[in-house]
């Protein structure tokens, strides 16, 4: 039976539904914020297809939203190009670029060098504070004050609450921050139907999802925006789109290219009016898009700059960038060749340099149809769209992987892996597990990420434990526990003793992020530790064999050396034991442990045969041969 | 026969119903729809009109148009969790069967 949410009246979600369901999607950046939606539209383009995704623009008719959220005395909160225009002004108070802090505990602050301008308060919290004049502030109600200033934009152009949206988000960006924009949203009142990669969203916008020629489509998304740059690889395989490489420079962009040109001014002018030089900087960058040769002026200089001049003065950027490339792709472990797309993000990709030169490296023109500044924004409505139940069934839903196997220890030291990489989310899955020792009442749940076979060669994510269960031998409790990966990712672990129907359980906590780099390097390293990791494996095994048989021979002294062994026999049986308990300490080769394991049973195979007579003895004393006759039949 | 909630239920609705700020009760109805035949509603409701049936249960309105009371009277509705999903189910002595997706049901 499915389950069922309440809609507004006559919205109830339903294909042949005559009005559509409003969603939208959000591309939250580190400068500019965009919203868009799939609207119905009466021009059609190529195939039929009468909706058309576009971003929505203010009252000014301007769709980029700057990130910038400004704190007054008052209790008003500004956001956008009004708390942009004073920020110089009330640099405190006003905030930017707050992305960069999303998931960031106090301690990465630090590292992210004292190039913020904020004050952050010393309070005790894990989370950074921005201290303004109207009280503390963290990134991610600054991220909500702007996803709620785009999600009025939404509904008053839309004429109707949104059902839900999509976010996009980087795709090295961790769970933690991940979290945390998902907290901004929640903050926002906005239902998230899911984040997306922006390099994905990109992919989206351009329909590279819907094409099927290729079984396998490799994508570059070459994304330079104003103050950053970002390279990802990739790989797209019956509608699903798997992240093989990110790369980039964080501290990359627009800017920098401003930069030179204004550095070229100084020079040739030979002024200090460096603000002057820059804003002039920026508008000549602009021109030269268009033009081959602008006019350059500061105050009384005069000049003109040829598009051939600026291509060398921005040479080593341009070349910065391709590097980040062809490391990227060396992460992937693919070549250039391999790629069969490139798509251009950011507006800084709008430079003619930029495209002919991303076109020489891969050997193929860009897509730059697409807006670059609003590509992620489409590519995210496009999927809200799908999300929100508007598109005809036979349409992929994009899906997303988890990249690394999920798994938990077992005895041993072992890793038995319960969700395996590349399986698609959300995803819920069971696995059977019991008890080690006879009268175990506890059991701990360690959770494992990797692909590796024993627990020290994987990342540890979380652990707790099952306690209360009823004592009972060795094997026979049965312990069921579910792993969950929502569509975002996170991860949720229960366990339940079945029989008794006790419970406990884990959400991961979000702090465990990897980056891609990191997740690709585990990868690697499982498969070039293929061979040591399966006999590791198989000495583990056996170790535990060892284990156990020792176990079973002391429990079974423990009851009855004393009444059906002699003395000889004792010696003989403990010899045999310190034997393998030796072997089971020093060995590290599995065959030598079996070996050990297998005389050791075999030694005391004469005691196994006479406590077995012996227990048949009692069970059958005071019963009649008839009586088993009976039973039998 | 009536149309009841469970405590569950009963629950979230008022809370949705809060939140909302507006709205009279819930809607219930069915129509048909999916590999089964029917499909079920569940709708907040702003006005009543002059022929629908109101059952009170909880304090709370629930409100059914006279197609769809006869597939659903006696129907307790529930607020429930699975997996990854919660929202609410129908118990409804009149289902005969369902789909397999659980969408749409036969009476």
């Amino acid at each position: 039976m499915a389950l069922f949410q309440i809609s507004e009246p006559g919205e109830t979600t339903s294909i042949d539904a005559q009005g559509k369901q409003l969603a939208a999607g959000i591309d939250l950046g580190t400068t500019n914020s965009l919203v868009a939606t799939v609207r119905a539209t009466s021009i059609h383009e190529g195939d039929g297809d009468n909706r058309r995704a576009e971003t929505l623009a203010d009252e000014t008719g301007e769709s980029l939203l700057p990130s910038v959220v400004r704190y007054c005395e008052n209790g008003k909160i500004e956001v956008g190009k009004i708390a942009k225009n004073v920020q110089l002004d009330d640099i405190n108070n006003t905030i930017s670029s707050a992305k960069r802090l999303l998931g960031r505990a106090v301690g990465d602050i630090k590292t992210l060098g004292g190039s913020l301008p904020y004050n952050f308060s010393d309070a005790d919290s894990n989370v950074p504070k921005i201290q303004t004049i109207a009280g503390n502030v963290t990134a991610i109600e600054v991220s909500a004050e702007i996803l709620k200033t785009l999600k009025n934009r939404a509904e008053d152009s839309l004429g109707g609450p949104l059902k839900g949206v999509v976010i996009t988000v980087p795709a090295y960006f961790d769970e933690a921050q991940r979290q945390a924009t998902k907290d901004a949203a929640r903050l926002a009142d906005l239902n998230v139907f899911r984040l997306l990669n922006e390099p994905t969203a990109a992919a989206v916008a351009y329909g590279l999802d819907q094409k099927n020629e290729l079984d396998e489509r490799i994508i570059a998304v070459y994304d330079l925006g104003g103050g950053t740059f970002d390279i990802s690889i990739l790989k797209l395989n019956k509608g699903v789109f798997e992240v093989m490489a990110t790369g980039g420079d964080s501290a990359l962009g627009g800017d920098d290219f401003d930069h030179a040109i204004a550095t070229w001014i100084l020079q040739e002018s030979d002024s200090d009016l460096t603000h002057h030089a820059m804003s002039e900087a920026r508008r000549v960058k602009e021109a030269l898009t268009n033009k081959d040769n602008v006019n350059v002026s500061l105050e009384s200089w005069q000049s003109t700059l040829s598009r051939a001049q600026f291509d060398k003065l921005v040479a080593s950027l341009v070349k910065k960038t391709l590097l980040a490339c062809r490391r990227a792709l060396r992460d992937a472990g693919l070549s250039k060749e391999q790629v069969h797309d490139v798509v251009m993000v950011g507006g800084s990709t709008r430079m003619p340099v930029i495209r002919e030169q991303v076109a020489v490296f891969f050997d193929k023109p860009p897509l730059v149809d697409i807006d670059p500044d609003k590509v992620v924004a489409i590519g995210a409505a496009l999927q809200a769209d799908v999300l929100a139940g508007n598109k005809p069934d036979e349409e992929m839903l994009l899906l997303d992987v988890i990249p690394l196997s999920l798994g938990l220890e077992t005895y041993g030291g072992l890793v038995e892996k319960v969700i395996s990489r590349n399986t698609t989310i959300p995803i819920a899955r069971a696995q059977e597990f019991t008890t080690f020792k006879d009268n175990q009442t506890a059991m701990t749940i360690h959770i494992l990420q990797g692909e590796r076979e024993t627990v020290e060669e994987n990342r540890s994510l979380a652990k707790f434990a099952l306690k209360g269960i009823p004592p009972m031998v060795a094997g026979a409790a049965r312990i069921k526990v579910t792993f969950q990966v929502d569509a975002d990712g996170l991860l949720n672990v229960e366990a339940e003793e079945e029989t008794t129907g006790i419970k406990s359980n884990i959400a991961v906590k979000p702090s465990y992020g990897l980056t891609d780099t990191e997740i690709e390097g585990m990868i690697r390293d499982s498969m070039d530790n293929a061979k040591a990791d399966m006999e590791a494996r198989r000495l583990r095994e056996q170790l535990v064999e060892a284990d156990r048989t020792l176990e079973a021979l002391d429990s079974a002294m423990k009851t009855d050396a004393d009444k059906m062994l002699n003395e000889d026999e004792v010696t003989l049986l403990l010899e045999a034991r310190s034997k393998l308990h030796d072997i089971k300490e020093n060995s590290q080769d599995s065959v030598e442990v079996k070996l050990a394991t297998k005389h050791m049973e075999k030694v005391a195979e004469f005691y196994v045969a006479r406590r077995m007579n012996d227990n048949v003895k009692t069970a059958m004393q005071g019963q009649s041969v008839s009586d088993f006759a009976d039973t039998d039949n | 026969m009536a149309i009841t909630f469970t405590d569950a239920a009963a629950e979230r609705v008022s809370a949705f119903l809060a939140d909302r700020g507006k709205g009279v009760g819930l809607r219930l109805a069915t129509k048909t729809y999916g590999c089964s035949g029917m499909a079920y509603v569940v709708e907040f409701a702003d006005e009543i009109e002059e022929t629908d049936t109101v059952f009170e249960d909880h304090g709370l309105k629930i409100i059914i148009d006279p197609k769809s009371l006869v597939y659903l009277d006696g129907t307790e509705m529930d607020y429930t969790k699975e997996g990854l999903n919660e929202g609410f189910k129908f118990n409804n002595p009149n289902e005969s069967g369902e789909c397999g997706c659980g969408e749409s049901f036969t009476v």
